[in-house]
Order: structure tokens, then sequence, then C-alpha cells
């Protein structure tokens, strides 16, 4: 990970901005969400596996339905054991789940199976059943639900087309590549129509390529069958390619949480910074920082990271700059990407100039919405 | 081939026979007992579906005491029970109980570890979707588990032609009696040889089937 040691600038809101971000989220009322955490905390027993550790800590979390929300986390955050209090594998020892409408621990036995059959699992290790084919474990769910055997067909030749797996219907799991193992694991998920999608590390076991494939899958489920999805993960590549909301947690606690492009634009917390700046973050490769030249007499030289979005020209606000204001700008790297299907640039400037136009400068560059934040160098 | 008379030839069938009963019918039973056993401790066991230590560790002492008893002494410890149950305690009738019995403790150890060999996280992802607990048993613990339940069906199988052997002791014939009989103390090494070579061919054939059923089962 880049060791970025960034010293936070306030910047102010652009107006433009806030509403960008809000185009992109669904209109729902906000009073029903799909998914309603209060307070839940989670100790696990010492001896075992956890040792007497609290892994959640009076968490909260509301997924609104029809969005994509991301949990991201380091391994032992709590994250895992979040995703599980939402179907009730993992009871919290305090608070409330309540899912789709439904108050999950005031439910008896039978009852919270029926609920469970509302809400899709995948898991990381696909865990599918070794000796039954695509078909057969499609079918599963269904068969658990007492379907009859004509009525599981006819459900199961509706899903395979959905995950492109036509051709493999009686293959077994050992046949198949780990992108189709997940794509069963998906269809298997979907088979009894849930509203609600659990993604447990789904993409945690695959190669970068068929990543990129379930996730483009999730999300063109999603819009198709009007899912809400929560996924949890380690990569906050996974969270910007796909999530519309993320929450960051940390030792059993959520830190921050917002919508994506929020995060990612003006994360708050220091391990949020850490996670933002695995996808975008942008330090000055070292032998660059060697070669720039020194500030002349009565200048001085600034390192910042400049995040641009959306419509900015980069070489017209370069230049611009430049012009304006009588200062050198020399891009030391940089790159365009996209974060929630926006596009986005990041770059590494040494400013050149004197200190007062170099503030000027960096508040025009505010003002246009740019996010500047200086580099220590 | 002088010593295989009409009257040995009979013997040797007959003795292949009792055999195959003794051996059969105990197994039978075993995997009948066995079976249930193992999925009561694998389900109370720590890790299990509903863990119940003041029933799992009782049963667990049971069940390796019965292991640790050698086979020729359970066979008369437990004298009194086979009378009962069989209504006598001499014959291939009355050895099948002892043979049952600890092919049973046996057997439900062997099936046990196989089904701590089904993946949790399919156990997991049943119980996600709904399943409730005898659906997990029924549908995804013990079809998971099958090949590795054939694998330790077949050790038993080999085990007892052992075992059954030693119930000549309580009159039970069968061909490990057969050559104690006339090839050790009769001094016949053509009977001797022919019986181990019979139980060389049956337990090759068992441990070949067992094989072959498993690589068919297990789809990996």
């Amino acid at each position: 990970m880049a060791d970025l040691h960034i010293t936070r600038v306030v910047t102010p809101r652009d107006p433009a901005h806030t509403t960008m971000i809000m185009r992109d989220m669904p209109e729902l009322p906000v009073d029903d969400p799909a998914i309603r955490l209060a307070g839940l905390s989670k100790r696990f027993a010492a001896g075992g596996p956890a040792g007497g550790t609290l892994a959640l800590a009076d968490v909260s979390l509301e997924v609104r339905s029809g969005e994509i929300f991301g949990i991201v986390g380091r391994s032992g955050a709590g994250k895992s054991t979040l995703v599980r209090t939402v179907n009730l594998l993992e009871r919290p020892d305090a608070g409330v789940v309540t899912v789709l409408g439904q108050d999950l621990l005031g439910l008896d036995e039978p009852a919270l199976r029926a609920a469970r059959r509302g809400i899709g699992m995948v898991f990381q290790h696909f865990n599918l059943h070794h000796r039954r084919t695509v078909a057969e474990n499609i079918a599963f769910p269904l068969e658990i639900a007492g379907l009859s055997r004509a009525e599981r067909a006819a459900r199961v030749a509706e899903l395979l087309p959905l995950v492109g797996l036509e051709a493999k219907r009686d293959a077994y799991p050992a046949q198949l590549s780990g992108g189709q193992k997940q794509r069963v694991g998906i269809a298997r998920a979907l088979a009894s129509r849930p509203r609600l999608l659990l993604c447990d590390e789904a993409t945690s076991a695959l190669d970068p390529e068929t990543t990129a494939e379930i996730l483009a899958l999730i999300r063109d489920l999603r819009d198709r069958l009007q899912l809400t999805v929560l996924l949890i993960t380690h990569e906050m590549a996974v969270v910007k390619s796909i999530c519309d909301r993320v929450a960051v947690m940390e030792a059993g606690r959520v830190i921050e949480q917002g919508p994506v492009l929020e995060v990612f634009t003006r994360p708050q917390q220091p391990t949020t910074r850490r996670f933002v700046a695995e996808v975008i973050g942008h330090g000055v490769p070292a032998g660059t920082l060697a070669r720039l030249p020194a500030p002349r007499p009565g200048e001085e030289r600034r390192l910042v990271q400049v995040l641009f979005l959306g419509p900015h020209s980069t070489r017209a606000v370069i230049s611009e700059a430049s012009r304006e204001f009588g200062i050198d700008l020399d891009i030391a790297s940089g790159r365009i990407d996209s974060i929630a299907g926006e596009p986005f640039g990041v770059m590494a400037l040494a400013a050149y100039g004197p200190a007062e136009a170099l503030e000027a400068a960096f508040a025009w560059m505010r003002g246009l919405g740019l996010v500047i934040e200086e580099i220590a160098a | 081939m002088s010593w295989l008379t009409p009257m040995m030839q009979d013997l040797l069938l007959e003795a292949f026979g009792q055999t195959l009963v003794m051996v059969g019918v105990s197994t039978v039973l075993a995997v009948a007992f066995g079976l249930p056993l193992a999925l009561l401790l694998h389900v109370t066991g720590p890790d299990g579906l509903t863990p119940r230590p003041w029933l799992n560790r009782p049963l667990g002492l049971v069940v390796n005491a019965a292991r640790s008893t050698p086979f020729i002494i359970l066979m008369v410890a437990i004298v009194p029970f086979t009378r009962l149950v069989a209504g006598t305690s001499i014959g291939t009738g009355a050895a099948i109980v002892p043979l049952a019995l600890a092919a049973t403790a046996f057997l439900a150890r062997l099936f046990e570890n196989a089904l701590r060999e089904v993946d949790p996280g399919v156990v997991e992802a049943a119980q996600a979707m709904g399943a409730s607990r005898s659906q997990i048993v029924l549908k995804v613990l013990v079809p998971e588990a099958l090949p590795g339940l054939i694998a330790a069906v077949t050790v038993a199988l080999v085990s007892l032609v052992g075992f059954s052997a030693m119930a000549g002791a309580i009159g039970g014939g069968g061909l490990g009696d057969l050559g104690i009989r006339f090839g050790y103390q009769r001094f016949m090494p053509e009977v001797m040889a022919s019986v181990v070579l019979i139980l060389i061919l049956l337990v090759q054939g068992l441990q070949s089937l067992g094989d072959w059923l498993v690589r068919r089962l297990s789809h990996r």
C-alpha cells in the first residue's frame, strides 16, 4: 500500500458536485430501509477462535432498498460477523435486526427459517454441494422450501440463463472454474426470489478479471430484479466499482459511512484514507521526487494530490492556473479512473511559486470542485 | 490335491458361507445403529448443529470403551447379552451379536470422521437458505459425506473379516475357525493356505468394490 502522508485541508463543498451524488441515489423513502441494524453488539466467548474479543460494538446501519451497500474492513474488523447478523447466522448479544420490515430477533425457529428464504446469500468459497450438479445445486433452496420437482425444474430453467450457465447444467462443481462456481452460488441465492442479497466476500477467491465479471453480474441482477445488495469486502476496489454507499469498519465499529463518491473524495478517518489510498492513492514515486528541481529563491515548492471529478479538463486547469497565478505546475504522476460510474482523475502535482500565489491557485482550484490535499514530501 | 476331498470342499464352502453371513449381517446392523449414533455424536459435538456436551461426552465415552475392549474379550464379556438377543451363546447367530456391537462402535467413529469432513460452509449455506436441522442432516450431511461413509464401511468390512476369525471361540464357525481347526490343529497346511487365499481374495474384492463406489460417488 502506498504510504501517503496527507495533511488534511478543509475543502468547501461544491453544490454542483453534491447534486451529482444525489442523482445517482435511487429515489426511495428513507423510512423504509431494507435492512435496519441498530445498536448491535457481539462478543465471542474467550477461548473461542476470536478469544473474547468484541466483534461488534454498538453498530447501527441502514441499507435502503434497491441500493448496493458495501461494508469494507480488514480481516477481524467484524464485517463478517455483521453480515451474518442480517440472517441471524450470528445472533447479536444486543441490538435490533430488522430485515424487510421484520424484526428477526422476535421470530421463532420456523418463522426465522421462512424469513431466511427471503434473503439470498453468496459466499467467498461458494459453498456448493460437491455431489450435486449445477442444476441440483440451484434447485436446493427450492427443495428445502418444498417445491415439486416440476416447479424446481421450471425455476432452474429460468435461472441458468440469468447467470449464463445453460451449458453447464449437468456439470459438477469440481468441473467448473471459480467464476462459474460463484455464478452457481448467485443463481442458488436467487432461486427463491429473495429481495435481498448478502454477499460475504463473494469475489475474494477470484482473480481480478473474474471479479469484475461477477461484480458486473451482481449489479446487472440488482437492476433487473430490483434487489437490495449488502456486500462485505476487504477490497476497496470492489466498493469503488459497484457500491452506492459504503461503511468502513474497524475493531467492531462503523467508523465512517456515506455515498461512495463522498467517502472516496473526502475520507475522514485515517483507516478510510488508507483504504481509499489503495485504490486512488497516488504518492509521488521516490525517483521522481529526487529529480524534482529545487524552488528558486523567494519561491516555494509544494507537493499536492489533486482529485477531480466529472467534467474538468486537467490540462485546462493546469495551464490556466499557471497563467493566472504565475506559478509552475509539474505533474509528478496521475491517472484517470471512475468511481460509482463517475469519472475522476487523481494527480500528484509539484507546484512552484510564491507562497501567496500558490495558496490563491489552490483556492481557485478548490472553487472548481477539485479536492486538493498536501503531500508531505 | 488329494486333501481336497468332497467333504473338505463342503467344509470350505460352509465356512465361507458362515463368514459371509457373520460379516454381512453384522455390517448391516452396524450401519443401521452406527450411522444414527455417528450423526448424534456429530450434531451434539462442540461444533455441531446443536452442541449438547452432557449427551456428547458420555456417548463418546461409551463408544471409546467398546472400541478399546479387545474383540475376543468383548465376545465373552457380553455373553449374557448375546443370550438375551440371540437366544443362545453358541453358533454363527450368536457370534453376530458381539461382531455387530464391535462394528457399531468402530463404524460410529469412522462415520463421525466422514461427517466431519463435510465442508461446514455447505451446512452454513443451507442454514442461510432456511433449512431445518433434519433437512440439513438428510439433505446435506449424509449426501455430502456419502463417499466417506462408503469408505468407512469398506474399512469396517475388512476388519470384520478379521474379527470373524475369532468367532470360532464361541462356535461361530467361518473360514478363520476352519483354518485353526484343520490347518493348525490337524496339521493340514493346504487347508490353512486355501483359507488364507480365500480370505485375501475376499478382502481384495471388498476393498476394490468399496474404492470403485467411492470414486463413482465423490465427483471431486
